[in-house]
């Protein structure tokens, strides 16, 4: 259409459209971190305190990750409707599983023995010792996780375009369909742009949920 | 207060028994020190006691009651325990972590924080360091919150695995001196597991010497052990040095001080040789109405023809009814003189300890 790098003029043009396609693009990957979290927390838990279901789980959530994304969509639309946000829900959660799961479980793993020795010693249930000293602790691996997977999940989100969701995606196909390079820049520059706030604002978060972490510098 | 009976801890697999058939009896007040190599279950046994390690047969009683039919939750609340890493909770304050206990068996905040402040007071904790996170915390700073926190709930009996282990032997000296001043006020019931003879020595009331497999060789007061070692394994594990090491379990209040040279102020200078001369000495100590001002020699009497207090010079170092034998020791071995002098309170002087009188200890 035009051999313009990149045309300010649309850009001003369509400002309306842009800020629905990142409402858009953000509401579709809150939704899947979101249950993927829910999802995967709690399977964490169990696979951290019953070991023999580690394997399984992360062989699951494994195999769903190394399907590639296009074609998870694909066989996904005659089963939940082609063009649902249900598909592209599917697929974007099942992506974020094996991230979190993994993340939890190292996060309580990397619990140091003594801590939860002398929890066990000074007559902590088990219970308490796990949400109480344990999972305060796993916090930081657990954030880790989430930040990933809302990182991934972003840059995810612009392939479900192909099935009519996509948020900002939907410009960079638009844009590859009609050559038009500003589409293109716009969908992917803004896409890179939601990861990167999203990323700091995760890391924020994680400082907020743990104070003591701040207090590194040890006195002699 | 604490009794084990045939109790034995066995693993599957090749590392196999941990502890055979151990029987200990500990009295209330008391602390033992459980002390062996590497293997010897020292530790094991220690954590049977309060169930961290389930006990394989045999029977565990804590003031009477049964422990092996008591809620191991319960019990362990009741329990005072400190590990070698001291495992303050990360993510918890100082003043968090020192309440643990109290807050888990449901004291309301007004009692916890009432106490806290008198374990800040017992500890000499630093008051700005209660809303600090462990990490940034010394050492030797965590390690006394640590015995603080065991110590909160008031719990009968402590468990204390290695507790000074991991600590400059500096900081360790002043902890285990500390403990000592503690302990003679509070009495608590106490097992304490060091590798450390040295420590154990110097704290237990009765020191417990296992060998691999829980064996106990020895158990008896650390004196009894320093003199009179049950076998070759008890006599190599205490190692070489025996006498000096009884020597730092007598205080110089436990034995008689020496006569020594004595001159008062004023005395005429032929008077004050001659008490320096009928102990061999070339010097005397000046002492008015009791009270020690310091040292004169013969020069400094011969030349002013008298005792003048003007020319009294300080002992460099003293010793005191609380120091040890030993300490009395390294005062003879490193003066000038090569005699200790002892005051009691208010420089009240005392008499003498020479080397001779020390060796007599050692021998006996």
């Amino acid at each position: 259409m035009t051999s313009e790098l990149f045309r300010w003029d649309w850009f001003f043009d369509h400002l309306d459209e842009i800020w629905v396609l990142t409402v858009e693009h953000l509401r579709l990957t809150a939704i899947a971190v979101v249950i993927g979290f829910l999802v995967s927390f709690p399977l964490g838990v169990l696979a951290y305190r019953h070991n023999r279901i580690y394997g399984p789980i992360t062989a699951v959530t494994g195999i769903l990750y190394t399907i590639p994304s296009l074609a998870l969509f694909m066989i996904l639309g005659p089963l939940t409707g082609t063009l649902s946000t249900t598909t592209a829900e599917i697929g974007l959660v099942s992506y974020t599983l094996l991230i979190i799961i993994r993340n939890t479980v190292a996060g309580f793993r990397g619990v140091p023995d003594d801590v939860k020795e002398a929890a066990r010693g000074m007559g902590y249930t088990s219970r308490q010792s796990l949400w109480k000293v344990e999972l305060p602790l796993a916090i930081p691996a657990i954030v880790a996780g989430v930040r990933i997977a809302t990182v991934t999940t972003i840059g995810l989100v612009t392939v479900t375009a192909y099935i009519g969701q996509g948020g900002l995606g939907i410009y960079i196909l638009e844009g590859l369909q009609r050559f038009f390079n500003t589409q293109i820049f716009i969908g992917a520059g803004l896409s890179m742009l939601l990861a990167i706030i999203a990323e700091r604002a995760l890391v924020l978060a994680e400082r907020w949920l743990t104070p003591w972490s701040r207090a590194r510098v040890g006195a002699s | 207060m604490i009794s084990l009976k045939n109790v034995t801890k066995r693993y599957g697999g090749a590392s196999g028994v941990a502890v055979e058939d151990l029987s200990l009896d500990i009295n209330r007040g008391e602390t033992v020190v459980l002390v062996g190599p590497s293997g010897c279950g020292k530790t094991t046994t220690m954590k049977m006691i309060n169930r961290l390690i389930e006990p394989t047969s045999g029977s565990l009683t804590v003031d009477g009651v049964d422990v092996l039919h008591q809620d191991p939750v319960k019990l362990r609340r009741g329990i005072g325990y400190v590990i070698q890493s001291i495992g303050l909770l990360p993510h918890r304050t100082i003043e968090e972590n020192i309440g643990t206990v109290p807050r888990l068996i449901g004291w309301d905040e007004e009692h916890i924080n009432a106490r806290i402040q008198e374990l800040v007071e017992i500890f000499q904790l630093d008051r700005e360091m209660l809303s600090r996170y462990p990490s940034e915390l010394s050492g030797g700073q965590r390690q006394r919150v640590g015995v603080a926190r065991a110590l909160a709930a008031d719990p009968p009996v402590m468990l204390m695995d290695e507790p000074f282990a991991a600590v400059d032997p500096i900081v360790r000296e002043r902890l285990q001196d500390q403990f000592l001043e503690i302990q003679s006020s509070l009495k608590k019931t106490i097992v304490f597991v060091t590798h450390d003879i040295d420590e154990a020595i110097k704290l237990a009331d009765r020191i417990a010497i296992l060998n691999v497999g829980g064996v106990i060789e020895q158990y008896a007061p650390p004196e009894e052990i320093l003199s009179e070692p049950a076998n070759d394994f008890v006599k190599s594990f205490v190692g070489r040095e025996r006498g000096l090491k009884r020597l730092a379990l007598v205080k110089v209040a436990d034995i008689e001080a020496e006569e020594g040279p004595v001159v008062a102020p004023g005395d005429p200078a032929p008077r004050a040789i001659a008490e320096m001369e009928k102990y061999g000495f070339d010097w005397a100590s000046v002492v008015e109405d009791g009270e020690l001002l310091g040292w004169v020699d013969r020069a400094m009497v011969e030349s002013a023809g008298k005792v003048d207090p003007a020319d009294a010079r300080p002992f460099s170092s003293y010793v005191t009814a609380k120091n040890s034998l030993r300490e009395a020791l390294e005062s003879i071995v490193t003066s000038r003189t090569r005699v200790a002098v002892v005051v009691t309170e208010g420089q009240r002087y005392r008499g003498v300890l020479t080397l001779e009188r020390i060796s007599k200890e050692i021998v006996s």
